[in-house]
């Protein structure tokens, strides 16, 4: 019995996998079929990239504060507080800042595109618009995928700069350290493919979780409780997916700039 | 015009639809009369490529719908106008915006031309004035009515309905069923709805089509239907829940 379980869950997992794949196709080949609508794409992109920007910003200056103390904390035993400037700046542009940025636009935006469109779903308002002889995925995905991969890298970016700035801030103005050294050092080990790394990152998490949410979204059963747990499982899913990919990019980017 | 042969159609291990086959003609009104959750809804939205069957054929002028994509179905969709149970509005746009979404979508005509039929199409449904209101602003009736407007701004050749008066007081639902003649008689349509108000049907139809455990149990004119003795027939007519045999 165990091992019918098992495969069951391993269809529905690889059956899922294909489905979002199929998703991902169909918005590119939209995308190369016409053009997209100027407005919604608009809307989207205030949606998502203008209005993240405080919860970004946020989550980029903690995170830069607390990198810097911890980092200078152990640092200072071995009398290299001026490296601390460099660890942040390196960790912070190609891993932190474009993987915590990803989970903050997760847990905020790709939440809210599953719920928009499950409620979508549930109240026959997606078959309205295929009955009006309108896509979904022209009408509801593509502006929502071509608005994440833009604000994805901008918004990661913000996050990154702020980091840096707060790190800045905390280590040479509350730990000591002497500030032309720090950033000297920050500047001759953070190499350009360290920052570049981080945005490529920051695309491919962007679309992860558009195109993730935007199908738990359409594919939302149930009343309000099949909308709750489509985007709980949005919210999962792409978070797991942006962890595990994040692995994966770091070993593929580092052969590719370091080869 | 519409074509369905041996549908069918089950969720799971429930099957809905045991082999429906169905003719409509051009400029027909037709209802699809059953009880709740006999499958009336489900095989409307087959009739439009909203959902697949798993087997049979269903042909819209002469095309089998069954075996286009999505993509390919947009294409006879623009045949179809759609009245939902619920309404369906978009609930992010206003109600002009809603009336609109094909023809701005579409942007054949000029803003001015749009605006002139989107009002037209309102001053049709009786909500002249309304354009700039929410759905969320707006009754159950008025939705519906807005949702007609919707589906007929665009001067489709079929319009479905769906339960149009499910959950409407009995004047809003007369008010819908006024309408939906009128939408027939005036834009020469072919009009299909599902319903199991027995009033609606004799209002917007002349010719009824029973569905019951899956098939088409039987069809013919609306006064005929409405007057059967055919025991099935009578008791959902009338809506007797026990057995019973016609006087």
């Amino acid at each position: 019995m165990p091992v019918q379980i098992i495969h069951q869950r391993f269809r529905a997992f690889t059956t899922q996998l294909g489905e979002i794949f199929q998703l991902l196709v169909e918005a590119l080949r939209s995308l190369h079929q016409q053009r997209p609508s100027g407005k919604d794409f608009l809307y989207q992109l205030q949606f998502i990239g203008v209005k993240s920007q405080s919860v970004v910003i946020t989550t980029g200056a903690a995170t830069g504060m607390v990198l810097c103390a911890q980092t200078f904390l152990q640092f200072h035993k071995v009398k290299m507080d001026t490296a601390t400037g460099a660890v942040v700046s390196i960790g912070m542009s190609s891993e932190l800042g474009p993987v915590l940025a990803a989970l903050m636009l997760t847990g905020r935006v790709g939440a809210a595109m599953t719920a928009e469109l499950g409620t979508m779903k549930v109240t026959e308002q997606i078959d309205a618009l295929r009955t009006l002889a309108a896509h979904p995925v022209d009408t509801l995905v593509v502006p929502r995928f071509l608005a994440l991969l833009a604000s994805a890298p901008l918004l990661t970016a913000q996050s990154v700069v702020v980091g840096i700035i707060s790190s800045w801030l905390v280590g040479v103005h509350l730990l000591g350290i002497d500030s032309a050294y720090y950033l000297v050092n920050m500047t001759r080990y953070t190499d350009p493919s360290d920052v570049l790394t981080g945005l490529i990152k920051s695309v491919v998490f962007g679309a992860i979780i558009a195109v993730v949410s935007c199908y738990k979204g359409l594919t939302c059963q149930g009343g309000a409780e099949g909308v709750g747990k489509a985007t709980t499982e949005a919210v999962v899913v792409a978070s797991i997916s942006i962890l595990i990919t994040n692995f994966f990019l770091t070993l593929f980017l580092s052969r590719v700039f370091y080869p | 015009m519409i074509e369905v042969r041996d549908v069918t159609k089950s969720f799971g291990t429930q099957q809905v639809l045991r082999g429906v086959s169905l003719d409509i003609q051009r400029g027909e009104a037709v209802v699809i009369i059953g009880r709740s959750g006999g499958g009336k809804s489900i095989l409307l939205k087959h009739l439009i490529g909203l959902l697949q069957p798993d087997s049979g054929v269903v042909r819209v002028d002469g095309e089998d719908i069954t075996a286009m994509n999505e993509r390919s179905l947009l294409r006879v969709r623009r045949k179809y106008g759609m009245l939902f149970q619920m309404a369906a509005l978009f609930d992010s746009l206003t109600v002009e915006e809603n009336v609109g979404f094909v023809l701005r979508r579409q942007g054949l005509e000029s803003e001015t031309e749009i605006r002139r039929r989107i009002a037209e199409a309102l001053e049709m449904v009786e909500l002249p004035g309304i354009g700039h209101k929410m759905p969320s602003e707006l009754s159950g009736g008025m939705r519906k009515r807005v949702g007609l407007a919707r589906a007929i701004v665009y001067r489709p050749e079929i319009v479905l309905y769906d339960e149009p008066t499910t959950g409407l007081d009995p004047i809003a639902a007369d008010n819908i069923d006024r309408l939906i003649r009128r939408v027939w008689e005036t834009l020469h349509v072919t009009s299909i709805a599902v319903t199991h108000d027995m009033k609606s049907a004799r209002t917007i139809s002349n010719r009824i089509l029973m569905l019951h455990e899956g098939r088409i149990y039987s069809e013919g004119p609306t006064s005929e239907m409405l007057e059967s003795t055919d025991p099935v027939i009578y008791r959902f007519v009338n809506g007797i829940s026990t057995p019973q045999k016609p006087q």
